[in-house]
């Protein structure tokens, strides 16, 4: 717990997501759009010891919160992951992520032959059903390889 | 039915599909009834792939209900092939018609259009996924034979791409049907299809023979299995010659089993089928004509609630 306390500490203002599943610390990131270049402070911990996950991994971004939809998709990747909300310093704002009923815009569908994969003017939008998500358009249900389709 | 358009037959509930065939039986024995009933309107057919069958049946089908018809032309001299988006081609056409018939090779292209637009969408194929009036053209023709609970129906063939297949079950699943799936092992339903009908609690079974089951059925569906589908020429004839019926694989089956094919068929039913008692695939594609009736009536219907009805009609 202290040194748990202590990680989540260390940043001034912004987000840690905690209690993300193993070697998903990187995904997280893809889903956020954060690859370096925005300047944002970021820092990752993979693999650290967990009494709750065994392993786990943490994601430290500085200067940004995020969005409902950006917290979405991490449900489907991490569904364990819990969001510290830090100001000044504080964790203003501890919330556990919930399974949304859709996902808009974040993912590609992986049928080459869905009209959201064609040349139109459209957002994906993915149901979630009981292990992953299908497409609104095509019916075509994503499992595991949710991560592999984030589109950002 | 109280829907804005036709995009799958999952969206079907079992009164929406009643409601349906019970307008196309009254149509079917009175057609003169619905002769000029939408006088006046358009329907625009919309086929960005060929499929004269369809397209002639729906076309049909509003002609007799006093309509005319529009259509794009060969796809390869329209702005289709300039790179207009589905978007914008049914945005366009909304314009010049007061319902359209979408053929599409992308699945989703059908739900894609009926968020574009405000006149009723009829989903006539999208790529693999559904075809929602031939599965209303299906159950119409199982219903006149056998009624639509307590069946027992086997359908054969190519499960994995066959949209009317994908369409048919799923409707199945508001009524008490067992249904029976026959296939070789790569064209087995596809995994959402599954997904599906195990939501459902719908009674399903596989197999890879028809003849341990034949004995069981009221309705044998059929389906061709193409050979696009196979990476060689061999396996296909292989396979595809497994899936074959002639009138002896029909001497195990009850005497009033129905044979029904969506149309084309190429020979996986033999022509001497057809002078059997079973073979009903003709009817079923005539069924077509009444049961597209009876589907754009009710949607014309829906989206023009104030009984601007043409000639109206006493029912
Ligand atoms: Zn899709």
């Amino acid at each position: 717990m202290s040194e748990h306390e202590l990680r989540v500490s260390k940043i001034r203002d912004g987000t840690v997501i905690d209690h993300v599943e193993a070697g998903q610390a990187l995904n997280v990131l893809a889903i956020l759009g954060i690859d370096g270049a925005e300047g944002f402070g970021v820092s990752v911990g993979m693999n650290v010891p967990s009494d709750r996950l065994g392993r786990k991994d943490i994601v430290k971004v500085e200067d940004r919160e995020l969005s409902q939809s950006e917290v979405d998709v991490l449900s489907l990747i991490a569904p364990e992951a819990t969001i510290n909300i830090v100001r000044d310093f504080e964790v203003v704002e501890k919330n556990r992520v919930t399974r949304p009923e859709g996902v808009t815009g974040v993912l590609s569908c992986p049928n080459r032959n869905c009209i959201t994969n064609a040349d139109e003017p459209i957002e994906t939008r993915f149901d979630v059903v009981a292990d992953g998500v299908r497409c609104d358009y095509c019916a075509t249900i994503l499992r595991s390889d949710i991560a592999e389709h984030i589109d950002v | 039915m109280r829907q804005d358009h036709l995009i799958t037959a999952t969206q079907l509930s079992r009164d929406d599909i009643e409601a349906v065939l019970d307008r196309a039986r009254a149509v079917a024995d009175d057609p003169a009834a619905y002769a000029d009933r939408h006088a006046g309107r358009v329907l625009a057919l919309c086929f960005f792939e060929p499929s004269t069958r369809t397209r002639m049946s729906f076309d049909s089908a509003a002609k007799r209900l006093g309509m005319n018809t529009i259509d794009m032309g060969d796809v390869d001299s329209s702005s289709v092939s300039k790179g207009e988006s589905l978007s914008d081609t049914v945005r366009v056409i909304e314009g010049y018609a007061d319902a359209l018939v979408l053929r599409h090779p992308s699945e989703g292209a059908a739900t894609l259009a009926g968020e574009r637009v405000d006149v009723p969408v009829v989903n006539a194929g999208d790529g693999a996924g559904q075809h929602p009036s031939q599965t209303l053209l299906d159950l119409h023709t199982i219903r006149e034979d056998h009624g639509l609970d307590d069946l027992t129906i086997g359908i054969m063939g190519d499960l994995k791409y066959g949209r009317t297949v994908h369409s048919l079950a799923a409707a199945l699943t508001e009524f008490d049907a067992n249904q029976h799936f026959i296939s070789p092992e790569s064209l087995r339903l596809p995994r959402s299809v599954r997904f599906d009908l195990h939501e459902t609690g719908a009674q399903i079974r596989e197999h890879e023979e028809l003849d341990p089951i034949i004995d069981e059925l009221d309705v044998l569906y059929v389906t061709r299995i193409q050979k696009e589908r196979f990476p060689d020429e061999n396996e296909y004839h292989r396979v595809a010659g497994e899936y074959r019926i002639d009138a002896e694989t029909l001497d195990a089956a009850a005497d009033d089993l129905t044979v029904m094919h969506p149309l084309p068929r190429v020979d996986e039913i033999a022509p001497d089928v057809d002078d059997t008692d079973h073979a009903r695939y003709f009817e079923q594609a005539h069924n077509g004509i009444p049961v597209r009736m009876a589907l754009l009536d009710t949607l014309l219907e829906n989206a023009n609630p104030d009984g601007d009805e043409g000639t109206e009609v006493d029912r």
